[in-house]
């Protein structure tokens, strides 16, 4: 795997040094992302690029070799099959001939790399379809003035160019230097998603053959001469500053080299611990448990599980910040003939991803460069940026293959202590935390308590309120407005239901807390999607209809009522059997809409079973329906374990789950049969990545209502005990 | 501090290491092969898991000393090429999404296809249940061992 790529001022000697290509190469790209306009494509080499940024996705060498820039994370979504797939389409070329790189850090140069909100291809593919047309009709430009012949007769196919009368035939390679002095062209037409021969198709994974023989490089694998390595005794609650270190036994162990005080930039609070430094990784661990820290943490709150959500129940039921309202709810609510008032509490949860955090860095005076598990490279470039005082150009970010993400390894803390242990030891080193670090540090999935009511008039709800109580994740900044609404309190929650409850009310009340909060896989709707999806089904129930059914008289658009009827066929939902439990819930976030039914019975030992599940995804235009098939099924892994297995707890202001014997997670065998069915249709494209997630824990909480009239609120629960 | 030989997928690897080093880190750090993985630390997770003397065990839970002299094989050493019928099923199963846990799944599942070569579905659950996947691949894995299986009773090898 080559890092990164071309970046400072371009020049061809060096992308082709850096890149592996040979000779003269024809080398796309977009201008720099400007706001309002539509990215223009650039030829760098036919134009005077002094100075550009190019933002570059493809090239092609005289050998016909053809170089990806992916530039956003890989972490098990699938980016690094799914941005080259996309460029096959329309470049005409076989996707197992390409040569993908990972593009470093640079915002200028990318737009936005942040891997977060299942954005990568609903937030390029059209201009990643615009930037490949344009190579192809440049490379048949080039072969129709050699040929002298009419462009008419020539198209593009598996890397070549065809002149269909004779039969001749010009491989990409030795149309590429007469196509590098060409400019690009002004428009070009994209095929009709019916014509598509790699889009669509469930292609196997370019990365997967690399993840099965142990040579994939994720960032804790990453290693550099003369590497140092490093763990971090952090204060155990989530603020403490440093009273006394007494490292006089730790300074015994053979390879400690240093131990020395450290800072970690959370959300710009600097929380501080004490790294221990070693010429190899299980020594600086034993160096740790050798050393003594005092920690003053007197000065902020003890939180404990059962405090934080007494306070936030408390609060539900107070004032709210508003944020989205129609007509008068509290009227309505009063006049309504039927009145329901419910609570759901979603408990903090850990990331937890397999690959714990860790991080490269070697600073020196005039530059940074940073190599790690790494979700967003251009925010961890200008922190470091402004952190260490460099220009931007002098820090340099790659990203290596990520074991697992899910939100938290976007976050900059672990980069930014990296940095800062290596500008002070003056050498390479890598920061590993250990799973107890991973664990107990967080940031966490913040915990949510939801007051929802609501109205009903003739069979149909006629008020919907909710009020979320929990940490706004956009709060956390010293200074940040607490006054402001936080407009994900409707995440998860399907766009028609604003038009068919007549009168509504959303709003939040923040907790101020010392714990972080972080993105987590799907986000707020991973817990809203709990409220809004249990709170509608017992509406319907309380209205004595049909739950899928109730639903579809509230979502009268086409695409919603599509949605449905494939998710009654699927599951054979008319046809449900007595002593079944069959449960619905659909959700939509990142743009894309999904519905899952979950199918419950009780085993011969009396307890309840998940026997299947069966989702279908409406992510409109889309590339691969394998990964998308993957990622809902992961999605509802991780759904199942947030709802029936695992939470973080908090006593005294310490996390109390530390590791997997306390924090379980679900195994091979608590796996029920899960079946996908992605929608075809001509939306805009949507995530994938997250989606999935949020509906399953309350089609699995209906489908326990319908077995057992028993209505879970409250997450986790064990699916032993119901 | 000893001198140590660890024989590590049939090559003699000479390290100088505490002898309560952990195995895992003495094969990642000191004989380099990054393909084992840390995930947990106390035996939870099977990340880490490589073969002993054909067995599977958690190489984070095992002090290097205790292995010395003996055949280690990690997943480096099934095949670099991917012809192991496991990785073969892995890579038609697309089994891997982030991949961090596939080197010890797919250790597990070689040690459980030497032993059972036709498995149901329980005695995948017991071989298996050791090994967390954060990404949710669990169905596929299942799919990949019986398809593994089925490549293996057709090539009429077990590795």
């Amino acid at each position: 795997m080559i890092m990164d790529t071309i970046s400072k001022n371009i020049s061809r000697r060096n992308f082709i040094k850096l890149s592996g290509l040979t000779g003269a190469a024809l080398t796309l790209g977009f201008s720099p992302p400007t706001n309002g306009k539509e990215a223009e494509i650039i030829n760098p080499f036919a134009t005077d690029s002094s100075g550009i940024e190019l933002n570059a996705w493809i090239s092609i060498d005289t050998t016909g070799k053809v170089t990806i820039t992916n530039h956003r994370a890989e972490m098990g979504q699938g980016s690094y099959q799914a941005v080259p797939q996309i460029i096959a389409e329309e470049l005409e070329i076989d996707l197992n001939q390409v040569n993908i790189i990972f593009g470093a850090g640079n915002n200028k140069k990318y737009g936005s790399q942040i891997t977060g909100g299942s954005s990568t291809v609903r937030g390029s593919y059209k201009n990643l379809l615009r930037l490949s047309a344009s190579a192809r009709e440049m490379l048949i430009e080039a072969a129709v003035k050699k040929w002298n012949v009419s462009k008419s007769e020539c198209y593009a196919e598996n890397g070549k160019v065809i002149h269909k009368p004779s039969g001749k035939k010009y491989g990409y390679g030795e149309l590429v230097e007469a196509a590098s002095k060409l400019e690009p062209p002004k428009n070009v037409v994209l095929k009709n998603p019916k014509e598509y021969k790699v889009l669509r198709k469930p292609l196997p994974r370019q990365d997967n053959p690399q993840k099965v023989n142990g040579k994939a490089i994720f960032g804790i694998d990453f290693k550099l001469p003369g590497m140092m390595y490093a763990v971090v005794e952090r204060s155990p609650r989530f603020e403490g500053k440093v009273k006394s270190i007494n490292d006089a036994e730790t300074k015994k162990i053979p390879g400690v080299k240093y131990v020395l005080k450290v800072n970690r930039d959370v959300f710009n609070n600097m929380r501080e611990g004490v790294a221990v430094v070693a010429d190899n990784l299980w020594a600086a661990m034993q160096g740790r448990k050798a050393l003594k820290v005092e920690w003053d943490d007197s000065a902020f709150p003890h939180h404990s599980t059962e405090q934080l959500y007494s306070t936030l129940r408390e609060m539900s039921k107070g004032e709210i910040i508003s944020y989205r309202t129609k007509g008068n709810f509290s009227a309505a609510f009063e006049n309504a003939e039927k009145k329901m008032e419910a609570f759901y509490e979603t408990p903090y949860e850990s990331h937890s991803c397999m690959e714990p955090l860790n991080c490269t860095a070697h600073v020196t005076d005039d530059q940074c460069e940073i190599w790690g598990p790494i979700q967003a490279p251009d925010w961890i470039q200008s922190n470091l940026s402004a952190h260490l005082k460099l220009p931007m150009e002098k820090v340099t970010v790659n990203m290596t293959f990520l074991g697992g993400g899910f939100g938290r390894k976007a976050f900059t803390d672990y980069p930014y202590e990296a940095a800062m242990i290596s500008k002070e030891i003056k050498a390479p080193v890598q920061v590993v935390w250990t799973r107890e670090d991973d664990m107990t540090v967080g940031p966490f999935r913040p915990g949510m308590v939801y007051r929802c009511k609501a109205g009903l008039n003739n069979g149909k709800i006629s008020a919907f309120e909710t009020k979320m109580a929990g940490q706004n994740m956009g709060q956390q900044e010293p200074g940040a407005d607490k006054k402001g609404y936080n407009d994900s309190v409707t995440e998860g929650l399907l766009e028609p239901y604003f038009n068919s409850f007549p009168h509504h009310s959303f709003g939040d009340a923040p907790l101020d807390s010392p714990i972080p909060v972080m993105w987590w896989r799907s986000v707020y709707a991973s817990t809203n999607g709990f409220a809004y999806e249990s709170f509608i089904d017992e509406l319907a129930n309380e209205a004595g209809k049909d739950p899928l059914e109730f639903r579809k008289q509230h979502l009268w658009e086409e695409r919603y009522q599509h949605l449905i009827d494939k998710l009654e066929e699927v599951s054979g939902w008319k046809s449900r059997k007595k002593n079944e439990g069959f449960g619905v819930a659909i959700t939509e976030c990142f743009s894309s809409i999904v519905g899952e039914v979950v199918k419950v019975s009780k085993g011969i030992n009396g307890k309840v079973k998940i026997d299947k599940v069966w989702a279908v995804m409406d992510c409109g235009w889309y590339v691969n329906p394998d990964i998308i098939k993957a990622q809902v099924e992961g999605s509802i892994v991780m759904a199942l374990g947030a709802a029936t297995k695992h939470a973080t707890h908090f006593t005294d202001g310490l996390a109390v789950e530390k590791n997997f014997n306390t924090y379980l997670m679900p195994r091979i065998n608590e796996i029920p049969e899960i079946e996908v069915h992605v929608m075809e249709n001509e939306e805009k494209a949507g995530g994938v990545g997250e989606p999935g997630l949020p509906p399953f824990t309350p089609a699995l909480t209906n489908a326990i209502f319908d077995l057992t009239g028993k209505r879970i609120r409250v997450l986790p629960f064990n699916l032993d005990e119901v | 501090m000893a001198a140590l030989t660890l024989k590590i997928n049939n090559k003699a690897y000479t390290i100088e290491a505490d002898p309560k080093m952990p195995l895992l880190w003495a094969i990642r750090d000191l004989a380099g092969l990054t393909g084992t993985k840390y995930g947990c630390g106390i035996a939870q997770c099977g990340a880490c898991t490589v073969h002993l003397e054909g067995t599977p065990i958690r190489s984070c839970s095992v002090p290097v000393s205790a292995a010395a002299n003996k055949n280690i094989t990690t997943i480096e050493g099934l095949s670099s090429d991917n012809s192991h019928p496991v990785q073969q099923a892995w890579i038609s199963e697309q089994v891997p999404q982030c991949g961090y846990c596939q080197s010890g799944q797919i250790m597990a599942a070689t040690a459980l296809l030497k032993k059972t070569p036709n498995p149901n579905d329980k005695d995948i659950d017991a071989a298996m249940q050791g090994h967390i996947c954060r990404c949710g691949t669990y169905p596929r894995i299942r799919k990949a061992i019986k398809t593994a299986s089925m490549l293996m009773a057709q090539k009429g090898q077990v590795k």
